[in-house]
């Protein structure tokens, strides 16, 4: 043996170096795994099955299983006739460069939109949670496709060839709630004189996202699609209330004039109503 | 052929599990559906993970009964009956290291391996860590890594380019690390350590049938466990046992076995 002695350390300072080693390497492997785990959160732009949960809560209580995605291919409506086989499930089970948190469902109605199952087979296995049952029950405990809230339908008139003038009601016809999530508006054509503009409209409190006219859309790149309704809708705020409407009136009930916050500092005057100065109401 | 009994055993387990998982979602069956996340027996039973379930505790949601119900009914079984069964008898990645391992003892790439130490223990750190990314994150975070379920789910739904991480296991543990993935840095494996330590299924030496021949320590993957072989006679009771009796197989002097541990004695 060589008589080369390894310097001695006390025990005291073994047992500190080893802890500091220990909880840098930790701190090494957190930051990188958390810095992974926030990359591999989904786009926003991805559309969840029907019932889902808020996207960050969804995140938390997916456990990744797959059922909704078992229970949609092998629903019995998806049997095609002929050959006696599922067609290609809506919902997918995301993989690595999908854009979407591995392992979590969703779809792409340009691929496989939802058909809106009456029984939602997807919605009761789910053993998280993470798709609420209760957001697609009604009053009276039965499931109701109409509540599902996948996304919105958005028109982009540019591409639209219904905008342009010419007839075509593809997404209006496959809409599964026609007449109802999407409305023709009839418009005069002026710049032939003699024909009539008929373009999709959506109706956002109908429309469940489904993606059966992004699917339909005629166009090379459809000029109707599905996105989240989080990405796609506008929140008007509190300041502005439909003074003709009782539901959304309601909305404000609560409202307390001093959490109301303005950018400039609001005028401590009242009111001066020099328009009706003179003016004899009554 | 006697000498792979229990692995010829476990392979048939592995395999026709996840040909159950995989006809779930291809032919409709119900006999067991979903992923090794969470599954349901004939529709009704439930099973979960308990590790994701803890990691789903920890991003800060709450546990559903089902998940709930099924996360102890997984402990359970391997708790009392099968110790860290899972990992030798369940898990698909098993075959992937399994097979890693094999091809480094036709290579002889521990005779040239310049040498990689790594505790056994990272996993139970690792452990620690998926709890706390998981708090930060909000989301569960060694679901989104783990090549099990990306294994399990790739049978199932098909790959992607989830397939590059199993085969950088495959190289990991052919020529960084003997046994690296489950023998040292798999969180489940260690919650499945943790779970399984009581339980009763455990194979047993007998000393005095021992030669000192060592080839049950040539394929054991966690080799400390066999740390009596040819001294005493004693139930292997250290929790990162597999019970993948490779060792029993292996024995030609019918001094390991499987038993049911006697707490009586």
């Amino acid at each position: 043996m060589s008589n080369i002695k390894k310097p001695q350390i006390s025990e005291r300072r073994k047992f500190l170096t080893n802890m500091t080693h220990n909880v840098g390497l930790g701190l090494m492997g957190g930051l990188v795994w958390a810095g992974y785990a926030d990359k591999a959160k989904s786009s926003p732009l991805t559309l969840r099955p029907p019932a889902a949960l808020d996207e960050e809560d969804f995140l938390r209580a997916c456990i990744k299983c797959g059922l909704c995605a078992e229970a949609c291919v092998n629903r019995s409506s998806n049997i095609d006739k002929e050959t006696g086989k599922p067609r290609p499930s809506t919902l997918k089970m995301a993989k690595a460069k999908d854009d979407v948190t591995i392992g979590t469902p969703f779809f792409k109605p340009q691929d496989v939109p939802c058909y809106m199952c009456d029984d939602i087979p997807c919605v009761p296995v789910c053993p998280t949670g993470a798709l609420n049952l209760a957001s697609v029950t009604n009053a009276k405990g039965d499931l109701d496709f109409k509540m599902m809230e996948m996304g919105i339908a958005v028109v982009e008139p540019n591409a639209c060839i219904a905008f342009w003038g010419i007839q075509c009601d593809a997404c209006y016809r496959v809409c599964p709630l026609m007449n109802e999530a999407i409305t023709l508006e009839y418009g005069r054509n002026e710049r032939t004189g003699k024909h009539a503009f008929l373009k999709p409209a959506i109706n956002m409190d109908v429309c469940t996202g489904c993606g059966l006219c992004e699917q339909a859309c005629v166009t090379e790149k459809p000029a109707i699609f599905i996105q989240p309704r989080e990405v796609a809708l506008g929140y008007p705020g509190d300041h502005y209330v439909k003074g003709w409407d009782k539901k959304d009136q309601e909305r404000v009930v609560n409202r307390d004039a001093k959490d109301v916050t303005t950018t400039t500092k609001r005028s401590e005057q009242d009111v001066s109503d020099y328009l009706n100065e003179g003016v004899d109401f009554e | 052929m006697s000498n792979m009994k229990y692995l010829i055993l476990r392979r048939m387990t592995q395999i026709t599990l996840l040909f159950l998982y995989f006809s779930a979602n291809a032919y409709g069956w119900h006999i067991l559906s979903g992923t090794l996340s969470s599954s349901s027996i004939f529709g009704t039973i439930p099973l979960s993970d308990p590790f994701a379930a803890l990691q789903m505790l920890a991003s800060g949601m709450l546990l559903s009964f089902d998940v709930l119900l099924g996360a102890m009914i997984i402990a359970l079984f391997y708790g009392i009956i099968g110790g860290r069964a899972f990992c030798a008898w369940v898990c698909p990645v098993n075959m992937i290291t399994d097979a890693a391992n094999w091809l480094r003892r036709k290579l002889y790439i521990d005779k040239i391996e310049k040498k990689v130490w790594m505790s056994r223990n990272i996993r139970y750190y690792m452990i620690v860590l998926a709890l706390i990314v998981s708090f930060v994150s909000g989301l569960a975070a060694f679901e989104i890594i783990s090549p099990i379920t990306i294994l399990n789910r790739g049978v199932i739904f098909g790959f992607g380019a989830g397939g590059g991480l199993l085969l950088a296991i495959f190289l990991f543990d052919l020529f960084v690390l003997k046994n690296g993935w489950c023998g040292h840095i798999c969180p489940l494996g260690g919650v499945h350590s943790i779970v399984g330590k009581y339980s009763l299924v455990r194979v047993t030496h007998n000393s005095e049938n021992c030669t000192l021949c060592m080839h049950c320590k040539e394929v054991c993957p966690e080799t400390q466990v066999l740390n009596m072989i040819g001294k005493s006679s004693e139930d292997i009771s250290m929790k990162e046992c597999t019970n993948c009796g490779r060792c029993v197989d292996v024995c030609e002097d019918d001094a390991l076995r499987f038993h049911i541990r006697n707490y009586l004695k």
